[in-house]
């Protein structure tokens, strides 16, 4: 009998990989420095005793290291989502926006962006902060209202809920844009998503939460494997249904919610990451969850390094390359999933 | 002290009821088969014993109320094999066989004991999926689907196993396959057996007791001779079963 989930071995080559898919991303450029100087400059100002200087560590610590760990990390959790969302509800096309909270999130940011509302003590961090707390909002809303229509928070109700909620709050959207004057170009660019500019600080809060809401999510594995086979299978084998859902829900929403925050609406990282790792490792959430975070992770950096280098010095927002990528990607897997069914 | 005792059950869905004031029990070592035609409640009967659906009254297990057992220990009590299985994802038998042993492994990233691999080999071993273990699900018939949830269901180890019209559309190989399974697993001591079926024979042919249903209400329960006679079959299903099943009988003499 086989064993279930990864070992040591996996683990580390995982991470060796993001290591070097982030070495790359961090020493490409508009100005290229050479792979071994990067990995220099990164060691010394981690480990090292002089700070170092310089146009090269001035380039890589404070503007493409923050940047492309940010976009590691968000790939990871879009893409941790994105499986574990397929398997709870037992559809190839969800991901962590089916919810309705990317949209809640998205509301939050635009409204700060429009009115100009600012955090009293972080005047820098009003989007992020507004984003998350709509996020939760928006969780909280649709949780609400799927209970008081179905006690049982059936999954249909849930997606039910989430499609009428982000329409709704879509067309809030557009009427705060028609009204945002001069803010439409820095909402429009937003929305598009993009990770430029994102700080050690961002790094840190999305580490923190996908520390703690990952590491929830990965420990629901055999879990999510038994929604995917069904969720009245799941109740019969002894899985706690309500609180499971509840869990994997709230934990995707976090989630999500602060990578919208952070890099606006990056569409379907979500969706194509699980679709590519479970070719590879099958559908068993214990290999599919941990090899969707990497997987993702390496996905969004190689498609941020395709934003900034495909019309350099002029840069892209990354949404469009994931969606253009994404969408072609999502095709091929489907054709090609078809074809060997047949 | 009965296995499973039913006190006044009784399901609605919104202003329907359909199950009313049912009680019965079932003890150890019985194959209690719940007949019916369609819409009498038997599915929504099965579904209330193992807390699927919402119901009233009271369902207890060895004396123990089921609403207040939590789900781990209640799937070590009972086990349920449904009429169909639609997995979205290929995973393979191995993947869903070993599902089973759910309730009994640690909480988060819990491996598999030593005693967890025993029964599921003798799972695997008794339903003959041995050479399907790597096979995605999605890949195989509807009876080797379906064996492979008894599979599930076996290595779950539960003391009562509840079968809802388990060789629904299954065909006559597959049918008499699952049934000689089911009945050689309930050989074990202290385990029973309820299942809904439509096939009349087969409820003659494998239970020991019966509970004849109609609109949502018991007609009779008891053991299977007394209560599957034709006299009350007639009453239920509005025509002359035994002379119905001697007909179709006949086509073969």
């Amino acid at each position: 009998m086989h064993r279930e989930g990864y070992g040591i071995t996996e683990y580390l080559l995982f991470t060796a990989v993001t290591l070097v898919t982030l070495l790359v991303c961090v020493a490409a450029g508009s100005i290229s420095v050479p792979l071994g100087e990067t990995a220099r400059i990164i060691w010394n100002a981690v480990f090292g005793s002089v700070k170092p200087d310089g146009t090269y560590a001035s380039i890589i610590l404070s503007v493409r290291l923050p940047r492309v760990i940010c976009v590691a990390l968000v790939g990871a959790a879009l893409s941790v989502c994105g499986a574990a969302m397929q398997g709870l509800l037992r559809n190839p096309l969800a991901d962590g926006s089916t919810l309705g909270v990317s949209s809640g999130a998205s509301l939050g940011a635009v409204i700060s962006i429009a009115f100009g509302i600012t955090v009293p003590s972080l005047p820098f961090a009003g989007t992020t902060v507004l984003a998350i707390a709509f996020a939760f909002l928006s969780l909280i809303i649709i949780l609400s209202l799927s209970y008081k229509l179905d006690f049982s928070l059936s999954t249909s109700t849930i997606i039910l809920i989430g499609i009428i909620f982000s329409m709704f709050a879509s067309s809030i959207i557009s009427l705060v844009i028609t009204f945002a004057g001069e803010k439409v170009g820095s909402i429009t660019f937003w929305t598009m998503g993009s990770l430029s500019g994102s700080t050690y600080l961002n790094a840190l809060v999305l580490s923190a939460v996908l520390a703690v809401c990952g590491g929830v999510l990965l420990g629901c594995g055999r879990e999510l494997n038994a929604f995917a086979i069904g969720e009245d299978n799941a109740r019969h084998i002894g899985v706690n249904v309500k609180k499971i859902k509840l869990t994997v829900l709230i934990s995707v929403s976090a989630l999500i919610g602060v990578c919208v925050s952070i890099g606006g609406t990056i569409g379907f990282v979500g969706l194509v990451t699980p679709h590519i790792v479970r070719m590879i490792t099958g559908p068993n959430h214990r290999r599919l969850l941990p090899a969707s975070m990497f997987g993702g992770a390496v996905l969004l950096m190689l498609c941020d390094l395709l934003a900034r280098m495909l019309l350099r010095p002029l840069e892209l927002p990354v949404g469009v390359v994931t969606s253009l990528i994404g969408a072609i990607l999502f095709v091929y897997i489907f054709y090609t999933s078809r074809r060997s069914r047949r | 002290m009965s296995l499973l005792e039913v006190k006044n059950l009784s399901v609605r869905y919104g202003e329907r009821t359909v199950v009313d004031d049912l009680s019965f029990s079932v003890n150890s070592g019985d194959w209690l088969m719940i007949v019916g035609p369609n819409g009498a409640g038997k599915t929504s009967v099965v579904n209330a014993v193992s807390q699927t659906v919402p119901s009233r009254g009271e369902v207890f297990f060895e004396g123990r109320n089921v609403k207040k057992i939590k789900p781990r220990q209640l799937a070590k009590s009972m086990g349920v094999l449904s009429q169909n299985h639609f997995v979205a994802y290929s995973f393979t038998v191995e993947d869903v066989i070993r599902l089973g042993r759910y309730p009994y492994s640690p909480r988060v990233f819990g491996s598999l004991s030593d005693g967890d691999r025993e029964k599921i080999s003798r799972a695997v071993e008794m339903t003959g999926m041995k050479p399907f273990l790597t096979k995605p699900v999605t890949a195989l018939s509807g009876g080797e689907l379906q064996r492979t949830f008894l599979a599930q269901v076996f290595a779950q180890d539960p003391r009562l196993l509840i079968l809802d019209e388990p060789v629904n559309h299954l065909d006559l190989v597959y049918q008499k396959q699952t049934f000689e399974l089911v009945q050689k697993w309930l050989s074990q001591e202290g385990r029973a057996v309820i299942s809904v079926v439509h096939d009349l024979s087969l409820a003659k042919a494998y239970g020991t007791h019966a509970l004849l249903m109609d609109r949502g209400r018991a007609v009779c329960m008891g053991r299977t001779a007394d209560v599957l006679t034709n006299e009350r079959l007639c009453g239920v299903y509005s025509m002359d079963v035994a002379a119905w099943m001697k007909k179709m009988l006949s086509q073969w003499q």
